[in-house]
């Protein structure tokens, strides 16, 4: 059996609008991912150790505060700085169409906006996650 | 109410039309239909819905008792509502420029978006406020700022509502100081502080202190106000972001009336009576997309509190019985699909909000799920609230969807379903137990999924979202930009600010401030002191964390 996709899902900054995540993290969840919710005032120190830590695949960032031209590609940085490139960044919020190009060329993943089905999260990890994968699935 | 002769003949009629129904072909779109949060609505609504209604108990006269009708006798005859849209961004500067562009197109009330290092407590130079600084609501370190974000708006004249909570007593303390600048005494100044500490640990997430030291800071403002600020509402009471959140209508209604229930029993338990803290509390609603239902949540919200307050709080002023409430158009039923959708969407629910005879309303702009509003949008979304107002029409007699049987009967419902929340948060051991266990935040979260799935199932039809969907999408909106050198100067101004003040007078004030949390002595009179004496919010914050500890919730969905 393949192993089953890990994310981080964490709030950076001061944001405290969590229904998003906590939506995504349910229906990741009931896919059979598995999700490990940091929660609330995330750094991004503290998200990138603890994905490495956890050896996941993914992280998923919400920010609807307007500080993801600072948070995401911070993340983004430290996980390049750790040897961590392996994991995939991406994430959703309010985010302007003009700073998702920006962020896509700063290595960010997809950028999911208001509305989106939570199927189509799913289906972008289950595409974009095994071809990053360090090492051959474990069986 | 109506004779046994009148039912018999409903009924028979009633069952005449329901046998034509069935031998319809094709009948009904859906087996079922329901409100946005679920509660069933018949295909059919007569006097034998509303049966056992006592007009006198439950509906009453426009501005008495129970005020399902509205809290005045002439609703908007009288006086309009407040039209007061929610603005901040960037520096004190930028939004004082905002608020005049507002009242200059006939805005009648300011209301005060803070950025998110402000809501938390932090200064513009703390390292966590990095990416923050003015982002989603105006930076404010210290009175200063405020001076500047009032400069030429007289704040004896003007009404301005600050979307504050855990730090709420320090901006009262700024907003004193910056109208004793402006020569306005504080028995002057009206307007609102929001302090719902209550609904951001349930749903807003901005919190600092732990809630039992948060509840006596705002006894601490109660007693204040009461006794020095006649004319201010020192909380407002907030249903807006347990709806955001992901709360049912009834959820809404009921969690937060429970949390006005648990403020008036801490001023209770403070010593204050009743009567004297009750008249100057308010309430702040969202207005969502099912019409019927928000208008149903509003009128039963006002029947509940006068009911609690009289019978329960034994309040004897009728002003204390009374829920003074403002509205927001619902955000989360904003799309990023077609925006300009969301003009029609904020006018439905704009006027579902003077249906319900709201106090005062703020109308989303359409770009709202791209960034914060532009000019252009924020003009149109302050000229829906005119058109409602002006040529609608609906305004010219109070709650005119009174007595239309589909209305009373959801109003009875919502109200049922109210009560049966209010019995078993009791039954949990009260709201601060129910925050502890994560209650209130699972049962939100559990409706939001299920709304989550509804849409992804086209059970519910989001026009743009999941129905009639456009494949390639321009977006035509001006989006406002916050420059990154609004960050920079912020972080230069509070740092030379503090440079520049007489230190041994900041270090005495935050001292006083100190004793006075540790003790039994209201906090808001030192506060005054330090804000006056220019220190900063962040260290304000700093000393009372140092006394009181900081929140921190557990991570979970």
């Amino acid at each position: 059996m393949e192993r089953k996709i890990r994310v981080v899902l964490a709030k950076p900054g001061l944001d405290g609008h969590d229904r998003g995540l906590k939506v995504v993290a349910t229906a990741m969840r009931d896919a059979g991912f598995e999700v490990i919710y940091l929660g609330l005032r995330q750094t991004p120190a503290m998200i990138a150790e603890a994905a490495i830590q956890e050896d996941a695949d993914a992280i998923g960032l919400s920010i609807l505060s307007g500080a993801h031209m600072t948070l995401f590609p911070r993340t983004r940085q430290l996980l390049a700085e750790k040897g961590a490139e392996h994991i995939l960044l991406f994430g959703g919020g309010i985010i302007p169409k003009e700073d998702m190009g920006d962020l896509a060329k700063a290595g960010v993943g997809r950028l999911f906006g208001p509305g989106t089905p939570t199927a189509e999260i799913i289906a972008y990890l289950k595409q974009a996650v095994p071809g990053r994968r360090k090492e051959a699935p474990v069986v | 109410m109506y004779s046994e002769e009148f039912q018999a003949k409903l009924k028979q009629q009633r069952k005449q039309w329901e046998d034509a129904l069935t031998r319809e072909p094709g009948r009904c779109r859906r087996d079922a239909f329901t409100t946005l949060s679920g509660a069933p609505i018949q295909g059919l609504y007569t006097p034998a819905e509303i049966e056992g209604a006592d007009y006198f108990r439950d509906l009453g006269l426009p501005g008495e008792y129970p005020y399902t009708r509205g809290i005045r006798r002439t609703m908007y005859r009288g006086r309009l509502w407040t039209m007061r849209q929610f603005s901040g961004f960037g520096a004190p500067r930028q939004t004082n420029e905002r608020y005049r562009f507002l009242l200059r197109h006939g805005q009648t009330g300011l209301s005060v978006a803070f950025d998110l290092p402000t809501l938390m407590g932090r200064d513009s130079d703390d390292p966590l406020s990095e990416g923050e600084v003015g982002k989603c609501g105006v930076a404010v370190d210290s009175l200063r700022d405020m001076e500047i974000l009032f400069d030429g708006i007289d704040l004896g004249k003007i009404t301005t509502s600050m979307t504050m909570n855990g730090p709420a007593p320090i901006f009262l303390a700024m907003y004193v100081a910056a109208g004793e600048k402006q020569g306005v005494p504080a028995a002057q100044l009206a307007g609102t502080c929001q302090t719902d500490i209550l609904k951001e640990y349930i749903a807003q997430k901005e919190w600092i202190f732990p809630p039992a030291p948060s509840m006596r800071l705002i006894v601490d403002m109660m007693a204040f106000c009461t006794r020095r600020m006649p004319k201010y509402n020192y909380i407002s009471i907030s249903g807006y972001h347990i709806r955001e959140a992901g709360a049912t209508a009834v959820q809404e209604l009921a969690f937060t009336l429970a949390d006005g229930f648990a403020y008036v029993e801490a001023g209770i338990r403070g010593g204050l009576p009743v009567d004297e803290f009750a008249p100057r509390l308010s309430f702040f609603f969202n207005s969502h997309l099912d019409f019927f239902e928000e208008i149903a949540k509003f009128r039963a919200a006002r029947r509940i509190w006068a009911r609690r307050m009289r019978e329960k709080y034994q309040a004897r002023k009728p002003e204390s019985w009374l829920l003074r409430f403002h509205t927001q158009t619902a955000g989360c039923s904003l799309t990023a699909q077609q925006p300009e959708n969301n003009i029609a969407r904020t006018a439905f629910q704009g006027l579902a909000a003077v249906l319900g005879g709201t106090q005062s309303l703020h109308t989303n702009s359409m770009d709202e799920t791209w960034a914060l509003p532009g000019e252009k949008a924020v003009k149109i979304a302050l000229r829906t609230q005119q058109i409602i107002a002006h040529e609608t029409g609906v305004t010219h007699t109070p709650d005119p969807l009174g007595g239309s049987y589909f209305v009373e009967a959801l109003t009875n419902r919502m109200e049922a379903e109210a009560e049966k929340y209010f019995a078993e948060i009791e039954r949990r051991g009260g709201v601060l137990k129910c925050i502890e266990d994560g209650f209130f935040q699972k049962e939100i979260a559990r409706s939001a999924f299920e709304y989550q799935q509804a849409l992804e199932r086209k059970e519910r039809i989001h026009v743009g979202v999941n129905e009639f969907v456009e494949e390639e999408e321009t977006l035509d909106i001006p989006l406002l930009k916050i420059d990154e050198s609004v960050a920079r100067e912020q972080v230069d101004g509070v740092r030379k600010l503090r440079q520049s003040r007489d230190g041994a007078k900041v270090k005495g004030a935050l001292e006083a401030l100190r004793r006075a949390a540790a003790g039994t002595e209201n906090t808001l009179p030192r506060l005054i002191d330090c804000v006056k004496a220019y220190a900063t919010e962040g260290e304000i914050v700093n000393v009372l964390k140092e006394v009181y500890g900081e929140y921190r919730e557990p991570a979970w969905f």
